[in-house]
């Protein structure tokens, strides 16, 4: 407990050395910590962080650290012209002090000291941070299979099972370095599905995006392992603007987990990612995450931004399923979508979504039905608790040319006390006569009558709590990977550990 | 085994059990009848801990713990089962992994280590065929869409899956037909030993005929009024409570 009090002081210290200035003393201490470091002592990752404030030449200064080709910089220069004359969406139902944008650091990067080709050769503070949040490399080992493209503040630092996946022709790596190395495969993608101006955060990352994951699997190929990616925030004032891309080829297969956690912070965090997905003619692609980033303490205090803008779209008879798991970040503000722009195309989305103490959540899909006999199912559970507000949002669009469209929806809610909020917002556009919607709601309270049974047969409360629930949340569990159900399924429990009232 | 004494309880304000008196010893099965209203459900749900009953005066002794210190699981857990008159429905949990925690939460009160997995299985097989439990319904969600007599059957199955040292079974017979109320006195008849004790709670004498008590007991506002052998059940079967 002690060493991680001394540890946050320290990176706090070392952000305030930044904006500071460097005096003699810090450059004393920035030499020690760097020394220790080469001798594989545990200390901090050394940060090279761009001085709060967003600007023209800020844009710049990422671009040119990133040694990025001009056009990439144009789109940027263009994505951040279009989202100085926007503004921030209000019409969400969620209430927080606006971020201050100009008080960001847009750039934190771990030095890189050398070229890592295995896990061993992995900063021993980085594993220590993983097996602090129950992510060890080596249990992520052992769930063979899995390759880890880790991301910790916004580069990637260590890369796994590249050479295997190389054979099959899938590229798995940065965004950064899909940039230097596949450009052309960049530049035809990005910003197809998400484009700069699609909302305001959505244009705030394409100006400066620092990094993320790129994924292209070839024409017919079935990606034989789950491609995962851990995500975390480390530096303290330091938004977090991952963009990932990923391209699924025609006929090939991939499922894709990404999960997140950020250590306790006392100062609102923001996190505005982008996710894009091409799944291109008979492609399917399996999008998974489980999201646990610091809620916040039961007053509301601190806790993570998540305002995300995540999209895919599916072509001729391809597929696309969304399976989120969301249980922390103080205000969320997501909804994973598929445009069905080809006919018997397929999206899902699934989702379980907790909230509990002062955390809101506005979340949801978006199922546009362009191509005929497009089909889509949205599944969502709500679980509330503590004095949260838990919204599902969603719209189902059927355009003139969908012929024989379908969609099925579910949305049930969960109360967990008598002080937390359920609301649902579905929206319905049906343009086309031969269009088949259907739409269930539920909402109920978790029943005394539940516990009580379950406690009559020896479980504990908590114990209780997490059965019913997960019961509740099963058919959702049910379409997550196995390594990753049993990790949402330990966080539904902890999220919701003394919280019905 | 079960010494109650001078029991008071009460639901906010209304005052249902006033001063009740029973002793139940190990092996033995007691009935407990009585018109409507008489608090013999409140017994029930005062033993096992449910929350909304307050207990006002008087003490629970349950094989040398006090029983009223204690909390719904770990009553459940010492060995004291309760046998629902209204098993509720756990949508998504299944039948299984509820037995399983349920053993696992007991065996670690105990000490011990978590049930092995073939271990388990056996023991299903056993207790679910005492009580005709088909693997159909052992594979499904707690209690989700069973009939009235598939729910009173699953809980003799657990009854039977936690070897419990008290089972109270709270007006197992209500919603039974005829060959329900058959197969769930047999599986109750088969947990029968000189160990465990039973209470059972019930409106009419039918049930006594299969499962036979040692002792019955004549509830009434919440004291017991009159207490005998089998042959009281016959009497008040015969003539109703206004008799006594």
């Amino acid at each position: 407990m002690q060493t991680e009090l001394v540890d946050a002081e320290r990176v706090f210290l070392f952000d305030r050395m930044i904006q500071m200035g460097q005096t003699e003393e810090d450059k004393l201490l920035n030499e020690v910590t760097g020394k220790s470091y080469e001798f594989g002592f545990t200390t901090d990752i050394e940060s090279d962080t761009i001085a709060p404030g967003l600007n023209e030449d800020v844009i710049r200064e990422i671009s040119a650290k990133k040694n990025e080709p001009e056009w990439m910089l144009e789109w940027r220069l263009q994505a951040f012209k279009v989202w100085s004359k926007m503004a921030e969406p209000k019409w969400a139902h969620l209430q927080y002090p606006k971020p201050d944008l100009q008080a960001i650091s847009y750039y934190s990067a771990p030095k890189k000291k050398k070229e890592l080709k295995s896990l061993d050769e992995v900063d021993p503070e980085l594993r220590k941070t993983m097996e602090k949040l129950g992510i060890s490399l080596e249990e992520q080992k052992r769930l063979s299979g899995v390759a880890v493209d880790f991301v910790m503040d916004s580069v990637s630092v260590a890369t796994s099972f590249k050479e295997k996946l190389g054979d099959l022709g899938v590229i798995f790596c940065s965004l950064s370095e899909a940039v230097q190395e596949h450009p052309e495969l960049v530049k035809k993608y990005i910003g197809t599905v998400v484009p700069q101006k699609d909302n305001y955060y959505a244009a705030l990352n394409s100006a400066v995006f620092t990094d993320g994951s790129f994924c292209y699997i070839p024409k017919g190929v079935r990606c034989p392992m789950e491609l995962s990616t851990y995500f975390r925030i480390n530096e303290a004032g330091t938004g977090q603007f991952e963009r990932t891309l990923l391209i699924a080829d025609e006929g090939s297969y991939v499922s894709y987990l990404e999960g997140c956690t950020a250590p306790q912070r006392d100062e609102n965090q923001l996190h505005a990612a982008v996710v894009e997905i091409v799944s291109l003619d008979d492609a399917e692609v399996k999008y998974s995450t489980v999201q646990n980033w610091y809620p916040g303490d039961e007053n509301g205090m601190g806790g993570v931004y998540n305002f995300v803008t995540k999209r895919g779209i599916c072509h001729h008879r391809s597929k696309i399923s969304w399976t989120q798991v969301e249980t922390g970040s103080a205000v969320t503000w997501k909804y994973p979508s598929c445009i069905l722009k080809g006919d018997d195309s397929i999206g899902e989305f699934f989702s379980v979504a907790v909230t509990n103490n002062m955390q809101q959540a506005d979340t949801g899909t978006k199922m546009i039905h362009l191509g005929k006999r497009s089909r889509s199912t949205i599944i969502s559970k709500g679980i509330s608790a503590g004095n949260s507000q838990n919204s599902y949002r969603g719209l189902v669009k059927i355009h003139p040319g969908a012929t024989n469209a379908r969609n099925f929806s579910v949305c049930d809610s969960l109360l967990m006390s008598s002080n937390c909020g359920a609301h649902t917002f579905p929206y319905i556009e049906a343009s086309n006569p031969t269009a088949k919607i259907e739409h269930e709601a539920t909402t109920s309270k978790i029943g005394e009558d539940q516990i009580f049974y379950c406690q009559q047969r020896g479980i504990d409360e908590e114990e209780a709590i997490g059965l019913i629930v997960k019961g509740y949340a099963k058919e959702v569990l049910n379409k997550l990977p196995m390594e990753f159900a049993v990790e949402a399924q330990k966080l539904l429990t902890i999220s919701l550990e003394g919280s019905v009232g | 085994m079960l010494k109650i004494k001078n029991l008071h309880a009460q639901v906010g304000d209304t005052k249902i059990l006033n001063g009740l008196d029973l002793e139940v010893g190990p092996g033995e099965v007691h009935a407990i009848m009585g018109p409507n209203g008489s608090g013999k459900s409140t017994l029930a749900s005062v033993l096992s801990g449910r929350e909304d009953y307050e207990v006002t005066d008087g003490s629970v002794d349950f094989d040398g713990v006090d029983l009223l210190d204690m909390d719904a699981s770990d009553r459940a857990r010492e060995g004291l089962f309760l046998a629902f008159q209204y098993p509720v429905e756990i949508p998504g949990v299944s039948n299984m992994n509820f037995m399983k925690a349920a053993i696992n939460g007991k065996r670690a009160h105990a000490g011990l280590d978590p049930i092995k997995g073939n271990d388990f299985l056996q023991k299903v097989k056993e207790c679910a065929s005492l009580v005709e439990l088909d693997g159909r319904l052992r594979d499904r969600s707690v209690n989700e869409g069973f009939s009235g007599g598939e729910k009173k059957r699953n809980e003799i199955f657990q009854m039977a899956m936690l070897e419990p040292k008290l089972a109270v079974l709270d007006e197992t017979d209500s919603g039974l037909d005829i060959d329900a109320l058959r197969v769930v006195s047999q599986g109750v008849n088969a947990m029968r030993n000189s160990d465990r004790s039973f209470m059972v709670i019930t409106h009419y004498q039918r049930l006594l005929d299969h499962i036979v008590p040692d002792f019955v007991h004549v509830l009434s506002e919440g004291k017991i009024v009159k207490s005998g052998g089998k042959e009281l059940a016959l009497e008040l079967e015969e003539k109703g409570y206004d008799w006594i």
